[in-house]
């Protein structure tokens, strides 16, 4: 009798402590994941610029499933997958613009098409409807045209490996950037290459001294496809993309500028 | 007792003539030497050649534009037909709060196939962590056997837990945490679309399994698996355990990834004579089929077989 209690009180400890366990490795697993929230709502989380169609970030981040169809039908492969160090928004997918961004070749929006859980929308069809953020001259310094120098030459350099469609060329195939060099007396480049028809234009503004210069001023028909940044061809970019900025916010009280500027 | 279902007496019979034979040293004993099909690996070789085929039709698809399977294992399309990971439909789900019919197609197509070639197949047949965590699993086993490191078991419930509180942070947060978590959708990504990070976690996690916990991740944690477990639940394709050629042996709860679903291959548990069925929890990955010196485990397809 009394070996069958110290046989039941030690099957109850094991049991216990199994249990006891089994939450450690819970409140363990749950700790990992919730380091996951760090690197999204840190202040220094990275403003990726969705691809087209996307819904508003946070939802972005609820609902994309991290499969990657739309980087696999991209036909210039423009969409990549965030890594871990992004948390929750490992394996989410974004746009470098500046490396190679979505110039709208395939005209019926592929990757909105392929996404199976709506994180990029349907409703969406055309390139003209796509709002994935808003063209900025965020580097007025750096602006060949404000600065009234050309450009002649390859754009981004004769290594860059960007594909642009150029539509007098090849409709359906998208070019290599470096095949297609220009020369342009006043750089215009970005408003030369833009998908979308009267998004940037080139527009002459007057100095203090009363000299002229050049500048592209960017249009509400803008996307924020990011070609405008690709193929900027300074080192550095003066045009970027703003993610998720809509172009109300550009026409702040009394048509002033807008003092986004960076 | 009641509502049970009876114990045939022949079964009873063959319990009782087990246990004399036990007590007795003998019959039962004597066969624990016997590992007449030890080095046996038949469905082993068709597994791995499985997860290799699998995982490799989404790197080649995509790195040679075949368009066969596009996606990775959280989401996918296969010739055309959607595909999705039950699980990671469901965080989409309850985080985003709206569903996309192809999300459903997806997921009914994918619980409809595993319906029929058992629920955790996917885990040993297709996850590619399955496979990396398999083959660590074999130093963890030697460092044991060496009694350099010591096994700890988990509760086998714990998943159960984590399986639900995944799913409340996604409905409750909106965000689909466990997805930064899973080494399955880390190396799915990591091998379709170039390695990152996350690989470091898939190392930490195989760490812990080499020199902790045996295969703690598959066994106690992902949710996953358990999804998958629930559609284990109802399909077709089982282990089957036939009783009277048995002799004991306990080889295949030692092979097991999840020796509970087992139980019945211990002296006096088996209810049936030929229609004892493993549980949800088993991942169809044969290595009790493999091992077993007497045949008595193999693979079966519930209710069809009655038809022929």
């Amino acid at each position: 009798m009394a070996k069958n209690i110290t046989k039941k009180v030690k099957q109850k400890t094991i049991s216990r402590r199994s249990f006891n366990r089994g939450v450690i490795l819970t409140l363990a697993t749950l700790s990992a994941a919730g380091a996951g929230f760090y690197p999204i709502s840190s202040p220094q989380a990275k403003n990726y610029l969705r691809p087209p169609g996307a819904v508003p970030e946070a939802e972005f981040l609820a609902s994309c499933i991290k499969c990657g169809q739309c980087v696999q039908t991209c036909p210039v492969e423009a969409i990549e997958l965030a890594f871990l160090d992004d948390g929750f928004g490992v394996g989410t997918a974004y746009i470098d613009a500046r490396n190679q961004a979505c110039d709208f070749s395939c005209d019926a929006l592929q990757c909105i098409l392929a996404c199976p859980t709506g994180a990029l929308d349907h409703k969406i069809e055309k390139p003209e409807q796509v709002l994935m953020g808003l063209a900025e001259l965020t580097h007025p310094d750096r602006c060949l045209a404000i600065k009234n120098q050309g450009f002649k030459g390859h754009i981004r350099g004769e290594d860059f490996g960007g594909l642009l469609r150029y539509m007098e060329v090849d409709r359906w195939n998208p070019q290599l950037m470096r095949d297609h060099p220009v020369d342009r007396e006043i750089c215009d480049v970005c408003q030369l290459l833009c998908p979308i028809k009267g998004a940037i234009t080139m527009e002459q503004k007057n100095n203090e001294d009363g000299s002229s210069y050049w500048t592209p001023v960017v249009h509400s028909t803008c996307t924020g496809c990011g070609v405008c940044e690709m193929v900027c061809p300074v080192e550095e970019a003066a045009i970027e993309i703003i993610p998720w900025k809509k172009w109300q916010e550009t026409e702040s009280k009394d048509g002033k500028e807008s003092d986004h500027v960076g | 007792m009641w509502g049970k279902k009876e114990i045939p007496k022949e079964v009873i019979e063959i319990h009782d003539l087990r246990y004399k034979d036990l007590k007795a040293g003998g019959k039962a004993k004597e066969h624990m030497a016997n590992q007449a099909n030890a080095g046996r690996t038949v469905w082993r070789n068709r597994r791995w050649a499985s997860l290799i085929i699998v995982n490799l039709l989404f790197v080649v698809s995509f790195q040679f534009d075949l368009q066969l399977v596009e996606g990775s294992l959280t989401a996918s399309r296969f010739i055309g037909f959607h595909m999705a990971d039950p699980f990671a439909a469901m965080q989409v789900a309850l985080a985003f709060g709206q569903v996309i019919l192809n999300l459903v197609i997806g997921t009914l197509t994918v619980v409809f196939l595993y319906l029929i070639v058992g629920g955790r197949a996917f885990c040993s047949w297709v996850c590619p962590y399955h496979l990396v965590s398999e083959l660590t699993e074999k130093i963890h086993l030697a460092l044991v056997k060496k009694r350099i490191i010591k096994n700890h078991p988990f509760n086998i419930k714990t998943k159960y837990w984590l399986w639900g509180v995944f799913l409340a942070i996604a409905l409750i947060t909106g965000y689909t945490a466990f997805e930064m978590l899973s080494p399955m959708g880390i190396l799915s990504r990591a091998m379709i679309y170039g390695p990152g990070i996350g690989l470091l976690w898939v190392l930490f996690l195989l760490l812990v399994e080499i020199f902790y916990s045996r295969r703690v991740w598959c066994r106690n944690i992902c949710p996953i698996g358990v999804t998958y477990r629930f559609i284990g639940i109802f399909s077709l394709t089982k282990v089957v355990y036939d009783l009277s050629g048995c002799h004991h042996d306990g080889a295949c709860r030692s092979a097991c990834l999840v020796p509970h679903v087992l139980e019945f291959t211990k002296p006096g548990k088996a209810t049936s004579l030929q229609d004892n069925f493993v549980g949800g929890d088993c991942t169809n990955c044969g290595m009790c089929v493999d091992i077993c010196p007497t045949d008595s485990l193999k693979f079966d397809i519930r209710y069809v077989n009655k038809l022929f």
